[in-house]
């Protein structure tokens, strides 16, 4: 195991994993207010990529415009060798990104199940037709779908709330099933924004411990907003440091954490 | 203790995603369904049939079509009166164009006219929600109202200005028109609903039911997983507006047998929005709940102060009719604001449990 955990770190130290998106010289505002200026970085294959920042840096607002729900005014988005910049989000979707957000965006309504089969509606393909007389392909596929959202559910170990309605659930249970819907889209990139926002040290653990499975066991690559230093540090390949829209770092943890700019950024400098 | 689940053991996600994964459901629908293919038709005279069985099932059809539209796909609409005058106008054409087409046909098809119409009005909740949008449908309740009274050829140039059904028989057997029985009538109604709705559980249960259950819920996160909000909207407005269509060509042509454009005015989207919430929003069971209280309580009112030896004159029943109805909807969204459905469920779940509180 500690061979495997140690791989794409000494990949991403060297720098040769195999580009997976490219962010280029990206630019965002909001009339006067900017956003985002002029960044540019990369994520690779298999890697845990975090985005780092004081409030207000424009680390959601950046992944906003990855998963296509922001079009930025410059600048370009390389996905798999796909070149794009305005694109839908539900077009993201498809192309294997998926996403979790800072404030829980569950289906209140649904149960825990339907809101994890919801994440693979996209991967369905039976139409109206077949929905209405149900026996048949359209069940079928149900079923076939239902397999691959129990592996999920058994991996987050939340079998227990498989028929409650998640308005229910308690916060930290709603994150993992958060986690769970974004993972039924088996997406090949998963933005996670602020997975343990406002979670003890135990649900922490308990998230940490997922996300570094997700990205071992079942090889999807990983980028996340986070607020907590030592997390951020002990899980990620690669961090990018957001001050005021603007990169001001980017490399392995350690580079990061030595860095200058990126201390004064966090502690405010004396003028 | 009649709801015992103990010893139902499920071991495929087949036996789990059956549509009654508890046994005894299974035998109430079936004793429901001998009720009302075999029991009613059997005791049931003329009146029961005219004022109860054969609206019932008919207002429960419509307030299923806005209950896909508003209890599941989360999208307000106060023109259901309309869609159904599209569906009966549909209907009235299509019958009087090709005389011989077979009337369920006739029907089925109308529902067609009133999914177009209803996806046109729909085109306006890709920009706007909530209320605004319930405003957006209220113009097409005012408009296509409008219709129905100022474009002569929809009635073919009566007189009177509205739709009479002529007698017309299905295999030899009058079901529309004055010399139809109410007894098949009431038969022709209870299939066409029954199969209706069983599709309309098909499609809720499944993805495409999730998907407007997801663009309810939140339609931004709806989208973000994937999700494609405009279909999403759109297709609930088809199906709803279909639904809603057969159910306005079945309510002229197997119920009424004749109807003037105010017969859709808005105190009929009223009467069915109201059966939808108060039998409850999202769900399918809840509409049946509505239409038999909104339907049966007018009748009960008028027939049992009669009946104890009080008769109340016409006017008195109708204003005590309103006041009563008025107030019982306060009072069921007060005490269950989530409707008829979700009281049952209550006690379903309360008799698993018992003789446990737990």
């Amino acid at each position: 195991m500690s061979s495997r955990l140690a791989e794409p770190i000494a990949v991403a130290e060297q720098g040769a994993g195999e580009m997976l998106m490219e962010v280029r010289n990206v630019s965002l505002s909001f009339g006067g207010v900017k956003a985002i200026t002029d960044i540019s970085f990369d994520i690779r294959k298999g890697e845990i990529r975090a985005i780092i920042g004081p409030n207000g840096a424009g680390k959601t607002s950046m992944l906003n415009v990855i998963n296509g729900f922001y079009t930025p005014q410059k600048g370009e988005i390389v996905f798999r060798g796909n070149t794009r910049r305005a694109m839908k989000p539900h077009h993201a979707v498809r192309q294997g990104i998926a996403r979790t957000f800072q404030n829980v965006a569950l289906f209140k309504g649904m149960s825990t199940l339907d809101n994890i089969m919801a994440g693979r509606s996209v991967l369905m393909k039976r139409n109206l037709f077949w929905q209405m007389v149900w026996h048949g392909p359209a069940l079928a596929e149900e079923i076939e779908h239902r397999e691959k959202v129990e592996e999920i559910i058994d991996f987050l170990e939340i079998q227990h709330i498989r028929r409650t309605p998640v308005g229910k659930l308690p916060y930290g249970l709603q994150k993992r099933v958060e986690l769970g819907r974004a993972l039924a889209m088996e997406p090949s990139l998963l933005l996670l924004d602020e997975p343990m926002a406002g979670m003890n040290l135990e649900e922490k653990e308990d998230m940490s411990r997922y996300i570094i499975d997700v990205n071992r066991q079942r090889g999807t690559t990983i980028a996340l907003i986070e607020h907590d230093m030592g997390v951020v540090m002990d899980l990620s390949d690669r961090v990018v440091v957001l001050d005021y829209g603007k990169k001001i770092a980017d490399g392995v943890p350690d580079a990061v954490k030595s860095n200058q700019a990126v201390i004064d950024a966090y502690l405010g400098v004396a003028h | 203790m009649l709801y015992r689940t103990a010893g139902q053991f499920k071991t495929s996600y087949r036996a789990d995603h059956a549509l009654f994964p508890v046994r005894q459901d299974a035998w109430l629908l079936a004793f429901i369904l001998l009720l009302a293919f075999v029991v009613f038709p059997m005791t049931a005279n003329e009146f029961v049939f005219r004022a109860l069985l054969t609206p019932v099932l008919i207002y429960a059809l419509a307030a299923l079509g806005l209950n896909i539209l508003t209890g599941y796909a989360g999208q307000l609409s106060l023109g259901t009166g309309a869609f159904m005058g599209v569906g009966a106008y549909a209907c009235y054409k299509l019958v009087t164009i090709f005389p011989d087409l077979n009337l369920i046909v006739a029907i089925m098809l109308s529902g067609f006219f009133s999914a177009a119409i209803g996806v046109a009005f729909g085109l306006p909740s890709l920009r706007i929600k909530g209320f605004y949008l319930a405003i957006a449908t209220l113009a097409a309740q005012f408009f296509l109202v409008w219709l129905f009274e100022k474009w002569a050829w929809l009635y073919n140039y009566n007189s009177s200005g509205s739709i009479q059904v002529p007698t017309i028989s299905v295999f030899g057997h009058p079901v529309a028109g004055p010399n139809a029985t109410a007894i098949v009538q009431y038969y022709v109604v209870l299939v066409i609903v029954a199969v209706i709705t069983w599709l309309a559980i098909n499609i809720t249960r499944g993805r495409i039911g999730r998907m407007w259950k997801a663009v309810r819920d939140m339609d931004i996160a709806a989208e973000l997983v994937g999700i494609n909000l405009m279909k999403a909207k759109l297709s609930a407005f088809a199906v709803s507006s279909y639904i809603v269509g057969v159910a306005g060509a079945l309510f002229v042509f197997l119920w009424r047998g004749a109807a003037e454009p105010v017969a859709f005015d808005i105190p009929l989207s009223f009467r069915v929005l109201f059966i939808a919430i108060i039998g409850g929003l999202g769900s399918v069971l809840g509409n049946y709940l509505g239409a038999i209280l909104i339907v049966a309580l007018p009748v009960i009112i008028s027939t049992l102060p009669a009946s104890v030896g009080l008769p109340l004159s016409s006017a008195m029943v109708e204003h005590l009719n309103t006041m009563i109805i008025g107030a019982l909807i306060i009072l069921f969204l007060i005490v269950e604001p989530h409707g008829l459905a979700r009281f049952w469920a209550i006690i379903r779940e309360k008799l698993i449990m018992w003789p446990f509180p737990h």
